[in-house]
């Protein structure tokens, strides 16, 4: 391409970069500050407008918060929970009709033990986020995450829904209008001055425990998940909150939707990313960050000064490959990088699934999976990948009889509950090459049975651990009284007559 | 100290079983592996006594092992099948005639029946001359849509029952990742069923009794049976999307080899929420395949590459669909939208 002598009479052409010189396409007036997608450049007040506009709308028409509702923010200190917080902060204080009318109130867990952070480390980043929650005048609770040592088990019962006013919306908008907003100011709790529980040694040491027997970093972050989220929804239930927000973005529900899938969570997908989680009953997740994109929160935590901590995740500095949520943050971020519409697609995607089979709220409590309350989809069907996947394993076992002589002979499945067998242990034991007997008979038992009390996810994240008593006390004594439920109810069984128990 | 195979505990293993992690023997790793098929296709009920199977054979290793296993399934279980092999030369020069040659050799080993269908006789276009005009982006989209056209018809034509085809359970992950990288709700619900349900004339339903087999386990079976395939890559195909998420597959299996099995449930078990809008089965009203539009898409795709629009079927362009019909020609607007190509 060596033209050097050539020259160029005619202009050269510009390719039209998306720039920030250009006029705001919204007012058209100002000169634009921030380019979100491609071609929509916003000026400041438009950008601020449009992105506290959409929170607003988010929580409007779905009409799942209550006014006089108590709402519990979890914060976690990064940027897009501390980007929900300041909205919420903006939108209560302000004043006529547009005020929002719930009473927040803060939570954050400290989940320095789990990660092996040295106290020096976990005071620092407690008394940093505690300035920023006293500042907006909420209550605010500082929990570690070793309490979660300590929970009872009604944590993973989902309890009925708290008596509503009025159950339809408007009814309840009415209502509140005309008992007046004066118990407005009452009902906001008294700050408390807190600073972090003392947390005993044998707490974090027990805590790091449960998350050492996780072989795998995946395991790991999947346990770390869940035992968050059963704080979390303790934390509402005891304090009286029904609602529990928590500022997932898009691109971060893009992620766990991938996520989901590639664990096995196919079935409780719309409970995962979708705006509002009833799996809990009496408690509400809700996530009103989640049309916002990484970016935009990014923007404009940076151009209106939006405080926020950089706090380390188990993954912070991992390779690439370290665990399934590592990699698939990778992918969707470089897919996204080639292909601008990836996390939006993605997102619309998951928008239009729901929960499979029973609704959530009708699924007994023994049909429900004890780690993740989910309803349990391991009912192994004719023809399917569960089951596929026990012919298998089996197939690979020995069970006593020499298969090549005999070739016509029939094999059938057997369900995973029947713990008749005791040598075949149903799961192979973590990296055992080819010594197939692990005839410690008590064990294995315990571990099949909570594995049938399991949904298909959370088994293969128990499968991963190297023990399963390091569970903590509370998962532990509520499968041990689900089994004998489900033992008692077969002894009887000839005698029910109707299908469908009551509640318990 | 050699390592006992799991399953026997007599030989010595020679092989670990991506599946499960298990070391086995040659002859308890076959067993397992005809078995698990077998109980595939019984517990789905893919087939039924006395029917005309077609196995859809490109000379590659699923199709390879595929015929091999559903030649010793049918004799071993009686099924009372009839087996034939059916063949779609795409025309890809360098590839595809090669690969003919081994699916050749397998008519003659496995002693089936053969047909050759190709896209020449078919549409008067191979895919060198699409790829010539359509560019390297999208050519897998028109390979894709006119082979299984191609199919049916050659199905058709052989007056088979049934068709099988190689799909393995990596194939099946790999279509529920990419139709949620895509968005396409549709095939998302579809695209883990082991059968296709279609009922009608030009429709031969297809099913897939390698759903559950991992692809490196079927190169384990044909690499110890020492089967004969041809083992190279489409030479289009290293730009398509499916790369994507096919790289991502891996390195999930990497990470956790059950994932492959995890994703596949997870695809069964999604459920669309009520109000989504779904495609409705129709037939094309220019050539009477089944269609959920008013042409069907290799009508489409066709009608572009004849007037020489490439573009025209890639992306959405339902309201055109009707002025192809009528045979209107269309706006310059539109087709310098449809004209352009990026290589």
């Amino acid at each position: 391409m060596c033209q050097v002598e050539e020259e160029y009479h005619e202009q050269l052409e510009r390719v039209d970069t998306p720039s920030a010189s250009k006029k705001c396409v919204k007012c058209k007036e100002e000169l634009a500050a921030v380019v979100i997608r491609a071609g929509d450049a916003y000026c400041r007040k438009c950008f601020r407008e449009s992105f506290i506009h959409k929170f607003r709308a988010m929580l409007g028409k779905t009409r799942v918060i209550f006014p006089g509702e108590k709402v519990l923010l979890a914060v976690s200190g990064g940027p897009s929970s501390c980007s929900m917080l300041s909205q919420v902060q903006e939108g209560v204080s302000q004043n006529a009709h547009k005020k929002l009318r719930f009473f927040p109130g803060i939570v954050y867990i400290d989940e320095g033990g789990a990660l092996g952070q040295c106290k020096e480390m976990r005071q620092k980043t407690t008394s940093e986020l505690c300035d920023m929650f006293r500042s907006t005048g909420f209550p605010f609770y500082i929990l570690p995450l070793e309490q979660v040592l300590d929970l009872p088990g009604s944590v993973l019962t989902p309890s009925p829904p708290s008596d509503q006013p009025g159950s339809v919306y408007k009814a309840a908008v009415d209502l509140f209008l005309q008992s007046g907003d004066s118990s407005s100011d009452g009902k906001a709790e008294e700050q408390e001055c807190v600073s972090l529980p003392a947390v005993q040694e044998s707490h974090t040491r027990l805590l790091q425990q449960l998350i050492g027997s996780a072989q795998t970093l995946t395991a790991k972050q999947d346990l770390l998940n869940t035992f968050r989220q059963h704080l979390l929804v303790h934390t509402a239930r005891t304090r009286g909150y029904s609602k529990l927000m928590q500022g997932d973005s898009c691109t971060r529900l893009a992620v766990k939707l991938l996520t989901s899938i590639s664990l096995g969570r196919g079935a409780q997908l719309a409970q995962d990313t979708g705006f509002s989680d009833c799996r809990y009953g009496g408690v509400t997740v809700v996530r009103p960050m989640r049309e916002y994109s990484a970016k935009e929160i990014a923007y404009y935590n940076h151009m209106f000064k939006v405080p926020s901590v950089v706090i380390p995740n188990l993954d912070t500095k991992m390779p690439d490959k370290a665990s399934i949520q590592r990699l698939t943050q990778n992918f969707v971020t470089k897919l996204q990088a080639d292909f601008h519409s990836t996390v939006s697609t993605i997102y619309r995607t998951g928008e239009k699934l729901q929960t499979a089979g029973r609704g959530s709220s009708a699924a007994e409590d023994a049909e429900r999976c004890v780690l993740c309350v989910c309803g349990l989809d391991t009912a192994a069907e004719e023809a399917s990948a569960l089951q596929a996947t026990l012919i298998s394993e089996q197939l690979s076992q020995s069970s006593g009889e020499v298969f090549h002589q005999d070739d016509s002979k029939p094999l059938k499945p057997e369900p995973p509950a029947n713990v008749g067998q005791c040598c075949s242990s149903e799961r192979p034991c973590g990296g055992a090459e080819g010594t197939g007997d692990c005839c410690r008979s008590s064990r294995d038992h315990e571990a099949t049975d909570l594995r049938s009390l399991l949904c298909y996810s959370c088994r293969r994240t128990v499968r991963d651990m190297s023990s399963v008593d390091c569970l903590p006390q509370y998962v532990l004594s509520v499968a041990q009284r689900r089994q004998n439920r489900s033992a008692m109810k077969e002894q009887i069984s000839e005698f029910l007559l109707d299908d469908a128990d009551e509640n318990n | 100290m050699p390592v006992l195979c799991s399953s026997c505990s007599e030989k010595r293993a020679v092989l670990k079983r991506p599946k499960t992690g298990h070391s086995l023997c040659k002859a308890c790793f076959f067993w397992a592996f005809e078995e698990e098929v077998h109980q595939t296709i019984v517990a789905a009920k893919l087939f039924r006594p006395g029917e005309t199977v077609g196995i859809a054979a490109s000379g590659g290793k699923d199709s390879t092992v595929l015929a091999h296993v559903m030649k010793l399934l049918n004799e071993r279980h009686g099924y009372g099948l009839e087996l034939m092999l059916i063949s779609v030369d795409e025309g890809i020069t360098g590839y595809r005639d090669d690969s003919l040659e081994t699916v050749k050799r397998n008519q003659q080993q496995y002693e089936l029946p053969l047909k050759i269908v190709s896209y020449e006789e078919l549409y008067g276009w191979t895919m060198d001359a699409i790829v010539k005009q359509v560019g390297l982006k999208n050519n897998c989209t028109f390979c894709g849509v006119f082979r299984r056209q191609a199919l049916d018809r050659g199905a058709i034509m052989l007056k088979v029952d049934k068709i099988c085809t190689g799909h393995n359970a990596d194939d099946v992950a790999e279509t529920v990742l990419m139709n949620i990288l895509r968005g396409d709700i549709a095939r998302l619900r579809r695209c883990t069923a082991i059968s296709t349900a279609s009922e009608g004339d030009g429709v031969v339903p297809r099913c897939k009794p390698l759903k559950y087999a991992y692809e490196k386990e079927i190169v384990l079976y044909a690499y110890f049976k020492k089967l004969d395939y041809f083992s190279t890559e489409c030479i289009y195909s290293p730009n398509a999307y499916r790369g994507y998420a096919r790289t991502f597959l891996k390195d999930l299996e990497s990470i956790r080899p059950s994932s492959i099995m995890d994703i596949i449930h997870s695809g069964e078990n999604l459920s669309v929420r009520e109000g989504v809008k779904m495609p409705v089965q129709g037939t094309c009203s220019r050539c009477g395949y089944i269609s959920s539009q008013a042409l069907c898409k290799s009508c489409v795709l066709l009608e572009g590459l004849n007037r020489g629009l490439p573009k025209l079927g890639i992306g959405k362009h339902h309201r055109l669909h009707e002025k192809i019909l009528s045979q209107q020609p269309l706006t310059e607007h539109e087709q310098r939208k449809l004209k352009s190509v990026d290589f």
